[in-house]
């Protein structure tokens, strides 16, 4: 994380003084950003960086869904199965995701291309369903879509 | 009449969001006047006369929520727009993010100016991306416009805005539990007393408004909080945001005026069910409100004092509406799986009250339901019912009653004959 440190400096200068505590989530996302996890060597440069407890970035890292502390596949699909979703047939576009890419939620593909996860809503109900590519939101999804989508992806 | 728009008052295009089109169309005129013919305190007594209310869930008037903090009183004060837009069904705030985000920049720099804040944040979820990417933009478009920084418009207003991202917590939505992520821990909601507006970001005083609730005070000051007033009903005035989803033909983001028919609304200005199919029910303000049935919707208007004859409220304004046939056991399951999802942990009658929850319903699916369990489902949301920090535990449990209430038979039903009494399934498929 080192080479990040004066993207961490900007960051820094937009906030009022005495604030260095609020970094510890930005700097976090930016890290996953940049290496796809958070290592264990990242926390120990952070925490260096900082001057925060390590409790603290830990206790960060577990809470938050989005942050995680393994690498996973290269692209990450996330199905939402939340309600607006459901009732327009997440359940139907997880099972598609899941049978095309022949794995179940929670999996990476053997060749680490692909992560799918299941995701609670993304307050992107009125185009149910929804799902996400990495950062990205496909909306109003068919098992048509999926397929297309998947194939640009391979 | 749903035509009265305070919000969405003009045609969304690929360009309607910029700094240029926000400002052809009268965009920080408001703060214009609020910065060179108004102090704060006139601002502030402009909103309070408003009468608005809080649009992320708890309906609290903005203007009591201010007369908190004291402007003058030495310490810094900060300003939040909550932008974590989390509850299932709402998807409003996205709307403002993405199309209107000046809109949110002006109101704020306004309730800055009122309340005197040099630091205004916008805490916004994690996973929204377009929305974010617009609503960084249009704040280095202000920025660039002198809008913010130090010698704003060339007085000697000065304010710095910083958005804030979330990483994935549902319950980061909850304003003491926002504050806390902002400090860069995890997302815990706080006791109160003391209020946020005593002790809130590092315990100094601190404003938090949802988003679409800030971004009324453009308008407010343009137009004065008498005219706002005269908008909606008596009792809570202006319009309201509605994002409606589900087994509906025309999902989408509408402004309705407080007060308005919920009936024609669904029927009418949504275009009624999806596939012609009959109404079972609507869920009318994020998943943690009362669901209301067909027949409790005819005469109710779509403000909190209707709603409450009904047992339910507008909550977020988050609505979803469910198809006749849907089954009622497999979409509970959905709201309690979601629920245990994303209780924090912090206190025990939702930490494990969420589990329990969970275990039950997903073993009534499983056909393994117990006579005993719609009692225990009962028992548990009530034990939930104001034993937590937060309101979590609380709003799982009026989920969980209220669909309990109006749809008991069908429980009754799956645990009896070991199947649902509809086909089983949540879909209506859209080309039905």
């Amino acid at each position: 994380m080192q080479h990040l440190i004066p993207e961490f400096e900007q960051l820094r200068a937009r906030f009022p003084e005495a604030f260095t505590s609020s970094l510890v989530l930005p700097c976090l996302r930016r890290i996953q950003e940049d290496r796809g996890y958070v290592a264990d060597s990242d926390i120990d440069g952070l925490v260096e960086y900082l001057g925060v407890p390590r409790i603290q970035v830990e206790e960060v890292l577990s809470f938050y869904g989005q942050l995680r502390r393994k690498p996973i596949g290269r692209c990450h699909i996330q199905a939402c199965r939340n309600l607006s979703c459901s009732l327009l047939g997440a359940e139907r576009i997880l099972d598609h995701l899941s049978r095309k890419l022949g794995i179940a939620p929670g999996e990476t593909t053997a060749d680490g291309r692909f992560t799918l996860s299941t995701v609670e809503c993304l307050a992107a109900c009125g185009t149910a369903p929804v799902i996400m590519v990495d950062d990205t939101y496909h909306e109003s999804m068919t098992p048509e879509k999926i397929d297309a989508l998947l194939g640009a992806l391979r | 009449m749903p035509d009265t728009k305070l919000l969405m008052t003009f045609p969304v295009t690929a360009t309607s969001h910029t700094l240029a089109e926000y400002r052809a169309r009268g965009g920080y005129g408001a703060l214009e006047k609020a910065l060179r013919q108004m102090k704060p305190e006139q601002v502030a007594a402009e909103v309070n006369a408003s009468g608005i209310q809080g649009r992320g869930g708890a309906a609290f008037p903005m203007g009591r929520k201010w007369a908190v903090v004291h402007p003058n009183d030495g310490q810094a004060h900060y300003l939040c727009a909550n932008a974590d837009e989390g509850e299932p069904g709402t998807f409003k705030d996205r709307w403002i993010l993405e199309y209107a985000p000046h809109l949110l920049l002006e109101s704020m720099l306004i309730a800055a100016y009122a309340l005197q804040v040099r630091h205004a944040f916008v805490y916004i979820r994690g996973e929204f991306d377009r929305p974010y990417r617009r609503l960084a933009a249009a704040v280095e478009e202000a920025y660039a416009a002198g809008y913010f920084g130090r010698g704003i418009l060339g007085t000697g207003f000065a304010c710095d805005l910083v958005i804030y991202r979330g990483a994935g917590s549902y319950v980061c939505g909850e304003a003491s539990a926002l504050i806390t992520s902002i400090e860069g821990k995890r997302g815990y909601p706080r006791n109160r007393p003391p209020r946020l507006t005593v002790r809130g970001l590092y315990q100094k005083p601190t404003v938090i408004n949802n988003v679409e609730t800030l971004s009324n005070i453009a308008w407010i000051i343009a137009h004065g909080g008498a005219a706002y007033s005269k908008v909606g009903t008596e009792k809570e005035p202006g319009t309201r945001l509605i994002s409606i989803s589900g087994h509906i033909a025309r999902a989408g983001v509408y402004e309705i005026e407080i007060g308005y028919s919920f009936a024609k609304f669904i029927h009418e200005d949504c275009g009624g069910v999806l596939g012609g199919r009959a109404l079972k029910g609507v869920i009318p303000g994020g998943i943690s409100t009362k669901i209301l049935t067909a027949s409790d919707i005819e005469p109710l208007t779509l403000d909190n004092r209707s709603l409450q004859t009904a047992g339910s409220s507008m909550g977020s304004g988050g609505m979803i509406v469910i198809a006749e046939g849907t089954c009622m056991v497999r979409l509970l399951q959905v709201l309690l799986r979601f629920y245990h999802h994303e209780s924090c942990g912090q206190c025990t009658p939702c930490r494990e009250g969420m589990g329990w929850l969970h275990r039950i319903i997903d073993r009534i699916v499983a056909g393994e339901g117990r006579p005993e369990d719609i009692e225990r489902l009962y028992q548990i949301s009530a034990w939930n019912d104001g034993t937590t920090i937060c309101g979590m535990g609380d709003a799982a449990g009026y989920a969980t009653s209220g669909i309990l209430n109006k749809f008991r038979d069908e429980f009754e039903y799956y645990i009896e004959h070991k199947r649902s009494r509809c086909n089983g399934t949540l879909e209506c498929p859209r080309s039905s």
